[in-house]
This record gives C-alpha cells, sequence and structure tokens, in this order.
C-alpha cells in the first residue's frame, strides 16, 4: 500500500478530497516527480487524476468486508469488487470519454424525453471524430469498401474502374477473398508493402522495409503494444517512460495499467508549447533518481496543443535519445494536419536518417499513424500502423508472437489503411474527385483553426496559442478564485468544475486541462475544431459568453 | 550485458533487448499462430518462387479460418455492410428492402450517419439492445440487460479484459485462474501477459473430453497451496476439443463456482456449431437462471460470443461482445473506464454482430437466401465433422473422439518410442516434430497438441475440419498415408 492510500485510510470523506487537491497540485508543479514522491512510493506517482482513484478504494480497503473476500471464503461478497480488482486498472484515467461525456450522453437522453435545458443540443467537442462532426467519407474509400465487402458489385458499372481495381488487389491478398478471414498477424502484406512505399514518398526516398511495418487496431494499440514491450524491472529499475505535459492520456492510462513510472515533461505555453532539451534533461535527471527512464514520447503535431515541431526540435530530440539511450515514440497521426503558415510536418524517421548513420543505424523509434484523423476521420475503422526502426530481431520476434495472439488487426481497417496510403494517382478516375475532397477538408479544419485561435483570443481572460496542426485548441483559462474555491469544496478540479458548468449551461462538451495534465495552477480546457464552420462560430460565441459570465459570476 | 542494459548507462546494445524487455511477454505463447505456421507461410513462399515440394500448396488446417477455406460470406450480412460503407448505394434497387432497412437503423445510430465515427466505448446502443433481445430469445426469455452487454473486438479483446480485471494480489495471493487442458491458448497467453497464475483441470479424454467436478476440485486444491484461485474458464462447445456439455455438467459447474466463490468465465462462441445427435447447446446463463435465485443473483459470470465461428465465420471483422451478469456496480463502472481507453471496437464489426443478432425474418425477403445460406454451411460442418472422426478412427495409431461440436477435431496419436527419441534429440517436443514433418512432406498444416496442453506422455493434434469436403477428404488421405508411413519408419 503507498504511502498515501496508508495516509487516506484515516481520512473522513471530505478531508481526503481536500488531501487529494494537495496530491494534485504538487504533481502539476514543475517539480511534480520529486513532490510527488514524497507522498507516494514512484510507481504509483504517475497522474494526478489516476491517484484520485487509488486513494477511494484504498480507504474501502480499511473495510473488514474486504479482508473476507480476499481469503475467498465469504459467501456474501462478490468475487470481484472495487477492493480486489486489478489495482492497475483502478489508477487508469481517460478524459476524453471521463465523466463529463458521461453527463454528456445523460444530457442527451433527458433532451429526447423532452426535458427543458437551456439549450436544444449538446455539442460534444471533447473528442476529434470528424465524422460525427458532419465531415463527410471521402468516396473514393468508401466505394472500395463497398466493393470489398460484396464483391457482387464489382460487375456494377457505377463503380469508377479504380476503385474496382484497388478492391481487387485487397480481395486477393485476403485467404479466400475474403475479408472476412484472419489476416496475417502483423498485417495484410500488400498493404504492408503500400505502407513502406508511402513512407518512402513521404521521407523523400528514405528506405522503408515491409517487415518493419505492423498494422494496428488504431494507433492507439500499437502505442499500448509497445509500450508493453518496454516495461520491466521492479522499484527503482522500474522502466520510467517520459510523456509530455499537457499530453494525450492514452500514454498516462496504458502507463498507469502497466505499472510503469510515468516522466513528465512540459511543454512551454508561452513559446506555443513548444518542447525544449534542458527540461527534457530536467525531468529525466529527476526521474533517473528512482526509476530506469527507457522511453520517449513525442507527439507531433501535438495532442492537445497543436504545436508542429520545428526540424531543429525534432533534431535535438533525437540526440538527446541517443545521448540518453531512450526508445522514442513518435505518434504522427495528425501528420497531414498542418495549418500554420511556416509550419511544415517532418517525419522523425526522416530527420533521423537525414542526420547520418551515427544516428540512423542506433537510434530505436517505433512511430505510428492511423486513419481516424488527418482529412479521413475514419476512427470507426480502427485502422493503423506502426513503423519500427532499429529493433532488435528477437524482440521484433517477440513482438510479432505478442501481435499473433489477438490474431489481426480488422481486416476493413487494414482495407481502409492500404486506400490512404495508396489513393487514387493522376491519370485514375477518381483523382480529380479524391483531391477535391481531401483539399476541401483540409483547408475547412486550416480555417476553422485560426477561428478559434481568433476568437477565443477576443475574450477576456482567455489565450490561445495559434492552432498549428492537429485538431484542437489548449486554451488557457483564467478561472476567479472563487470559482477555485467552490470547485474544491465540492471535491471537483477547478478546470472540471468549469466545464460542467459550462456544458450544464450551454451543451457544450470540452475536456478539462486536467485530464491532459498542466502547469500547476493553470487551468485550460481541449475543445476540437470540428465542427461545420458555421456551427463552431456559434459555439465559440457560446463559450466566450459562458466565459464572461461564469467570470462575472465568481468576482 | 543484460545487467549493464537495465541500467541504461552502456553506449553500446539497443535500449530494448530480450534481455530487458518485459519479461511477461516473453513467457507468452501461442500455438495456432506458432513456429509451425511460420514455416507454413515459408513454404508457400517457396512454392511460389518454384521451388520443388512433393506437394503443390499448402493446406492451413491449423487455424478456424472459414473464409479462408473458400466457406462464402453470408450475402445479407455483407449487403448491408456494402451499404453501411457506402450510403449511396440505398438508392440502388439491386439491394433488398430489408438489407437497407438494417443499414438504416445502424447508420441512424452512429455519429453523423457515418460507420466512420466512433461509437460509444461499450458499443452502438442498438447493436446493444439488439443483443440483449437475441440472448433473450435464445435463453427462453430470461431477461437481458443491454447495459450488461459489452461490444468488443472479436471475444479474445473481451476475454482479455475480463482476466484483467481479475487479476490482483502478489505471491500466495496472485489470482488464479481455472483453465481446461487441453484450452484454447489465448488463455494461457493472456494469464502470461498479466503474470497470473495458470490453473490446470484436465478434460477427460476417454469421456469424450468431458469435465468433470472432482478433477476441478483437485485442481483448484492443488492451486489454493500457491496461489487465490479466483476464476474459472470454460469453452463450451470446447476448443480444440470439440464436446459438447450436458445441461447436468454446466449445472455442475455453476454449483462448483458458487460454493468456491469463483468467477465464470464463459466462452461461447462456438454456440451454433452443434453437431452431435443428442447434444445440445446450453448457455450458462440459461442453466444459471433456471437453477433459480440462489445462484442467478449471486455467480458471477462473464459470457463471450464473436462473429468469427458459427456460420458467419467473418473472422477478419473482429465483432464480439460479453455479457456481464451479476458484476458489482462499481468494477462496471471501472470496466466502462477501462475499455474506454481503446475507444471502440471496430464499427464495421459491431454492424456484422447486429445482423448476426437480428438476422432476417421470416416475412422479410432475405429470409429464403439467408436460411439456405447458413443451413447449408452448418449442415456441411456437420457432415465434416462425422466424416473426420470416421476416417480417423480407421487409422492405427489415431483415435478420435467424435467432434460433437465447434470446428475442431483433436484426436490423439501414438508416437513410436524412437520418433520421440529422435524428436528429442533435436530439441522438439515429440508432436511438433511429427507436426513439422507432416508440414514438410505433405504440405498440411496442424498445431501439434502441446500447444493446447495435454496430459503427460499423450500427443495430440488439432485439425480444422473446414476445407471443403472434397479437400477434406483428400487431407484425411494424406494424413492417414503420413502416419502409417511415419510409424513404419520409426518402428
Amino acid at each position: 500500500m503507498s504511502a498515501a492510500a496508508r495516509m487516506q485510510l484515516l481520512a473522513p470523506r471530505n478531508v481526503r478530497l481536500l488531501s487529494r487537491r494537495r496530491h494534485e497540485l504538487l504533481a502539476g508543479s514543475s517539480g511534480a516527480g520529486p513532490g510527488v514522491r514524497s507522498l507516494t512510493s514512484p510507481p504509483l506517482s504517475s497522474s494526478s487524476p489516476g491517484r484520485a482513484l487509488s486513494s477511494l478504494s484504498a480507504t474501502r480497503r480499511g473495510l473488514p468486508k474486504e479482508k473476507m473476500t480476499e481469503n475467498g471464503v465469504m459467501s456474501r461478497a462478490k468475487v470481484l469488487t472495487i477492493d480486489t480488482i486489478n489495482p492497475t486498472v483502478k489508477k487508469v484515467e481517460y478524459a476524453v470519454r471521463g465523466p463529463i461525456v458521461q453527463r454528456a450522453v445523460e444530457l442527451e437522453r433527458e433532451l429526447s424525453q423532452g426535458m427543458k435545458k437551456p439549450f436544444a443540443e449538446v455539442i460534444k467537442a471533447n473528442i476529434g471524430d470528424a465524422h460525427a462532426m458532419g465531415q463527410q467519407p471521402i468516396t473514393f474509400f468508401r466505394q472500395v469498401l463497398a466493393l470489398c465487402s460484396y464483391p457482387e458489385l464489382l460487375s456494377d458499372n457505377t463503380f469508377p474502374e479504380d476503385a474496382k481495381s484497388r478492391a481487387c488487389r485487397i480481395l486477393q491478398s485476403c485467404g479466400g477473398h475474403s475479408m472476412g478471414s484472419y489476416s496475417a498477424s502483423q498485417g495484410i502484406d500488400s498493404v504492408r508493402k503500400d505502407v513502406a512505399r508511402y513512407i518512402e514518398r513521404r521521407d523523400g526516398g528514405v528506405p522503408c522495409d515491409p517487415d518493419d511495418i505492423y498494422l494496428t487496431t488504431g494507433a492507439s494499440d500499437g502505442i499500448v503494444t509497445m509500450l508493453k514491450l518496454l516495461v520491466s524491472g521492479e522499484g527503482a529499475t522500474r522502466t520510467g517512460v517520459m510523456i509530455s505535459i499537457p499530453q494525450y492520456p492514452l500514454y498516462s492510462a496504458a502507463l498507469a495499467e502497466l505499472g510503469a513510472v510515468q516522466i513528465n515533461y512540459y511543454l512551454n505555453e508561452d513559446k506555443c508549447w513548444s518542447m525544449d532539451i534542458p527540461e527534457l534533461q530536467r525531468a529525466l535527471d529527476e526521474a533517473r533518481e528512482y526509476c530506469n527512464p527507457r522511453a520517449l514520447c513525442i507527439i507531433n503535431p501535438g495532442n492537445p496543443t497543436g504545436q508542429v515541431q520545428s526540424r531543429e526540435c525534432i533534431e535535438d530530440v533525437i540526440r538527446f535519445a541517443a545521448k540518453e539511450r531512450l526508445f522514442l515514440m513518435a505518434d504522427e497521426v495528425y501528420q497531414d494536419n498542418v495549418y500554420a503558415d511556416g509550419c511544415q510536418f517532418h517525419s522523425f524517421k526522416k530527420v533521423l536518417f537525414e542526420m547520418g548513420p551515427e544516428y540512423s543505424e542506433t537510434v530505436e523509434l517505433a512511430s505510428f499513424h492511423s486513419t481516424s484523423k488527418c482529412y479521413m476521420g475514419e476512427c470507426g475503422f480502427r485502422g493503423g500502423y506502426m513503423e519500427i526502426i532499429n529493433m532488435d530481431n528477437e524482440v521484433k520476434a517477440q513482438l510479432t508472437k505478442l501481435v499473433s495472439v489477438r490474431l489481426c488487426p480488422p481486416v476493413p481497417g487494414q482495407a481502409l489503411m492500404d486506400l490512404v496510403v495508396n489513393p487514387p494517382q493522376p491519370g485514375e478516375p477518381s483523382y480529380d474527385s479524391f483531391i477535391k475532397e481531401r483539399t476541401a477538408t483540409l483547408s475547412a479544419l486550416a480555417e476553422k483553426a485560426k477561428l478559434t485561435e481568433q476568437v477565443l483570443n477576443t475574450v477576456q481572460g482567455i489565450s490561445c496559442n495559434p492552432v498549428q496542426g492537429a485538431m484542437y485548441s489548449f486554451p488557457r483559462i483564467t478561472i476567479p478564485e472563487k470559482a477555485v474555491k467552490e470547485a474544491t469544496e465540492q471535491g471537483q478540479q477547478p478546470d472540471m468544475f468549469y466545464c460542467m458548468k459550462m456544458l450544464e449551461e450551454t451543451g457544450i462538451c470540452l475536456v478539462p486541462g486536467s485530464g491532459f495534465g498542466q502547469k500547476d495552477g493553470t487551468y485550460h480546457f481541449r475543445m476540437t475544431i470540428l465542427p461545420p464552420t458555421d456551427k463552431l462560430k456559434i459555439l465559440l460565441d457560446k463559450v466566450k459568453e459562458f466565459h464572461q459570465k461564469f467570470t462575472q459570476q465568481y468576482s | 550485458m543484460s545487467q549493464q542494459a537495465v541500467n541504461g548507462v552502456p553506449s553500446r546494445g539497443k535500449v530494448l533487448t530480450v534481455d530487458n524487455m518485459n519479461p511477461n511477454v516473453k513467457r507468452v505463447e501461442y500455438a495456432v499462430r506458432g513456429p509451425i505456421v511460420q514455416r507454413a507461410v515459408q513454404i508457400e513462399k517457396e512454392l511460389r518462387e518454384g521451388v520443388k515440394k512433393p506437394f503443390t500448396e499448402v493446406i492451413k488446417a491449423n487455424i478456424g479460418d472459414a473464409h479462408a477455406m473458400g466457406q462464402k460470406p453470408i450475402t445479407f450480412l455483407r449487403q448491408v455492410l456494402a451499404l453501411c460503407a457506402y450510403p449511396e448505394l440505398m438508392e440502388d434497387n439491386k439491394f433488398p428492402e430489408d438489407a437497407k432497412k438494417r443499414a438504416q437503423r445502424i447508420l441512424d445510430a452512429c455519429g453523423g450517419h457515418s460507420i466512420g465515427a466512433y461509437s460509444a466505448s461499450q458499443g452502438i446502443e442498438c447493436v446493444r439492445q439488439d443483443v440483449a433481445r437475441y440472448i433473450e430469445k435464445r435463453d427462453g426469455g430470461i431477461p437481458s440487460n443491454p447495459d450488461s452487454i459489452y461490444l468488443s473486438t472479436g471475444a479474445s479483446d473481451a476475454i482479455v479484459t475480463m482476466l484483467k480485471l481479475l487479476v490482483c494480489g502478489e505471491g500466495h495471493d496472485r489470482t488464479g485462474v481455472m483453465i481446461s487442458i487441453p484450452q484454447y491458448p489465448l488463455y494461457s497467453a493472456a494469464l502470461a501477459d498479466l503474470g497470473a497464475v495458470q490453473i490446470s483441470y484436465y478434460l477427460d479424454e476417454d469421456k469424450c473430453w468431458s469435465l468433470d467436478v472432482a478433477e476441478l476440485r483437485r485442481a483448484l486444491n492443488a492451486a489454493r497451496q500457491h496461489c487465490n484461485p479466483r476464476v474459472l474458464c470454460i469453452i463450451n462447445p470446447g476448443n480444440p476439443t470439440g464436446q459438447v456439455q450436458s445441461r447436468q455438467c454446466i449445472e455442475d459447474v455453476i454449483k462448483f463456482a458458487k460454493e468456491e466463490h469463483l468467477f465464470l468465465m464463459a466462452d461461447e462462441v462456438y454456440q451454433d456449431n452443434v453437431y452431435a445427435e443428442g447434444c445440445k447447446f446450453h448457455s450458462f446463463k440459461k442453466v444459471l437462471f433456471e437453477m433459480g435465485p440462489e445462484y442467478s443473483s449471486t455467480v458471477e459470470m462473464a459470457s463471450f460470443h464473436s462473429t468469427s465461428k458459427c456460420y458467419m465465420g467473418e473472422c477478419g471483422f473482429r465483432g464480439g461482445y460479453m455479457e456481464v451478469i451479476n458484476m458489482d456496480p462499481e468494477v462496471k463502472a471501472q470496466l466502462i473506464k477501462l475499455v474506454s481507453v481503446r475507444l471502440c471496437p471496430p464499427v464495421p464489426g459491431q454492424a456484422l454482430l447486429d445482423l448476426v443478432v437480428n438476422p432476417p425474418q421470416p416475412d422479410e425477403p432475405s429470409y429464403t437466401t439467408f436460411m439456405k445460406e447458413r443451413t447449408a454451411v452448418l449442415a456441411a460442418l456437420a457432415e465434416k465433422a462425422k466424416l473426420t472422426e470416421e476416417i480417423f478412427n480407421t487409422v492405427p495409431g489415431i483415435t478420435c473422439n467424435p467432434v460433437q461440436g465447434a470446428m475442431y477435431t483433436f484426436p490423439r496419436i501414438t508416437l513410436p518410442q524412437k520418433a520421440i527419441d529422435k524428436a528429442k534429440e533435436q530439441g522438439q517436443v515429440p508432436d511438433m516434430y511429427y507436426c513439422m514433418r507432416l508440414l514438410e512432406e505433405e504440405g498440411i498444416c496442424l498445431v501439434p497438441g502441446s500447444g493446447f496442453g495435454q496430459r503427460e506422455g499423450t500427443f495430440h493434434f488439432r485439425m480444422t475440419i473446414l476445407p471443403p469436403t472434397e479437400k477434406l477428404k483428400v487431407v484425411l488421405q494424406k494424413i492417414r498415408d503420413f502416419h502409417l508411413r511415419f510409424t513404419q519408419e520409426f518402428s
């Protein structure tokens, strides 16, 4: 049991909530690691929300009921209770689909039941779910998927020839020419080849080996699998993984579940959420006191922060990883989502190889991509891949074995991934409409990125960095002291309190910054830029209005 | 090297090596796609490159992959999926009205009417409602709550998730999970990955692989010395052993689980695959509720189903669900949180599952075709189950229990002592040696019994009954020839 848990054990509920908050403040300060360590044992000191749950359960651990169930002899209690559940699962937190989203779903149900609310619909700007926000699928992709699902349509002359030939090619590489058969666990051969060619084109000819490509069930699956491979040791030798703060909470959730140590490095909000090496070094040096840092995770373009890393910054990070012997994980799922003038996407792979063999032959790297973002937004298909560079051959064999247990990623998602990396070419019948659709989506996103930044920055008490890329803005909000106090009294994070109020009053569903991590004493929210422009304008106005009202109410 | 690497200081060597990687991952084994299958893929490549072999094609009878073996998809299912993928086809009058109606209903339940949107992490609500209604119908009216249904990425995903929830404690308190031997190796793999303790209970080969409670009790008592047994996993109909549990046996198991305070996990993905006369599928849920509130309101259970088996065989879509019974509400909240991290199961798989639980009805235009296709698949499987058993039992040195259900036969093979010695010389398990030779000489890919577990000193292999009947006859003949040759060689 952790020191914190032991402390919680003695505390009545309200004291517990207060002390929980104290931990979180400590966790949020720039000295996060050590501050927390004084209260909890290192492996438990990962993210603050995680502790919130573990402290609740720790209290229950003191009840007599629990002792009896642990022996498995009591006749009344359940076999599986909150006290006897996997403790690492309890530490998992995933704010993007957390309590605020559950409340949003509830509100939607209430609305549909005719309950009166100060709004007519709930707008879910909490998650990067493009189609749910009205974005239309790319016609070509869906034509090919329909053909693959029901090959009788191949004789239908309403489908363009290039869609048919793509569908035939995919079906020919499926067992029994059916998407219903299992594929190889690493993914369909021909799809992996197409992915490799795509990466080569993207990276100006840097070679890519299809054997280094693993297709996945969305990028999340690839990321969790890689982290799983990396986790080992106990106590001070337990694997530590460096993640940015703010971060996409898949990382903290996966680390909590794997019992790995989360090492926070802070992005610099004042410099448009950029990353700098001294901060990485600080975080690493402090973490070396209590764990074995082995991996460095980067999200570029950033989620939730929308920054696009400069080439130079990537080089610095690679040098840092080489010097400190860290396995690099580059989450590049937003690689087509770059909007700001002067910004460009540089893949870690490309920069690595341009730095010469000293780096390209040694630094271990896994990079991730997905069908869910960019211009496709096909989240529901759970398509994705990872490319691994310089991975030890024996480890690769272990990876191949590990993924084989889950048999294969969903084949429709693999088919879709194939189309994304091998879209219609000039001269093919679908090329023009494909480019038109793709461009329309990306330019609308660019426009909305700019609009969001502009409108939010007109609000006193909200300041918003440029949304250089990805699909979110992560503005900083000033929350009046009185509101902070009231939130604390209710046992809520101040930005959760803020977002919950906004949801109840306006129907807008955002994710509080605390779900991603932020510097102590600062508050943010994440909002997607995905609603259609007209709706986005209304949404931004409502946010503005709410913020003003909220500020006034608590001044 | 290992020690140095763990400290992370040396300048040579990789950050991630087999010495410093997650030790649990190293312990994972999954024979169904293990070395023998890798060799089969290699041989296929060699054949394509023109290397001469004593056969012209590799027949993969290692995995229950129906479409790969030539089974055709059910037309209705694929029509609806095509409509969901490309709703412009709704205008096309080639599609029957019921297919269009189903597609529209699914699309209406998707964000932005697109299967490209994330669904709720637990699964699309209307699909969960349909699943609940399906279960109620299957179980003669026993109520099923859509809130207790979790859609999953194939059944494997849900099984691993449930096991993950259940694992806790250290040393003697570490969670132990009872699994049958022989077992489907997903279970042993997941337990290794999670660092849980595997508790093996043996099925009785002499009684058609049946399960008996005395053996469960033996295994449990032995395990209590070194771990905390909390879970009992059952596969019914059995994989790889093909037995179908009697109602009585299920009752006994439920009583045992209650008495010993075990969480029940019922893997029922082969629920439509019952062939033997006198055998019938009984769901654990139904039996549990028929045993009265003493059981139905206390015994915790999760049961699993999938789109990959039965008459559908749609493995590639990774559709599935689990139903949880009597789960503590706080645990349920943790489960919902846990599945939310992976966002959602693949939506095409969810759509497919919806069609499986809500197929065409008698008054709908697709009903006749659907029933014809479904019946044809199941009847062919029943025929092949029988054929396989019959032919194997004509071979001296092979004995095969009836394939009552599922998709596999798991015959026992007698291996000459000389062959056993030879295998050991080569550092191989004897049945792996046997299967490897079979692959090299006949191009038939099976999975050795050791990959599933078996009583010491006995040897088996698992073979699917999925190849088309004519091909299956050839496969069986070839195995027969090989077995005779092999036995002679080592006699």
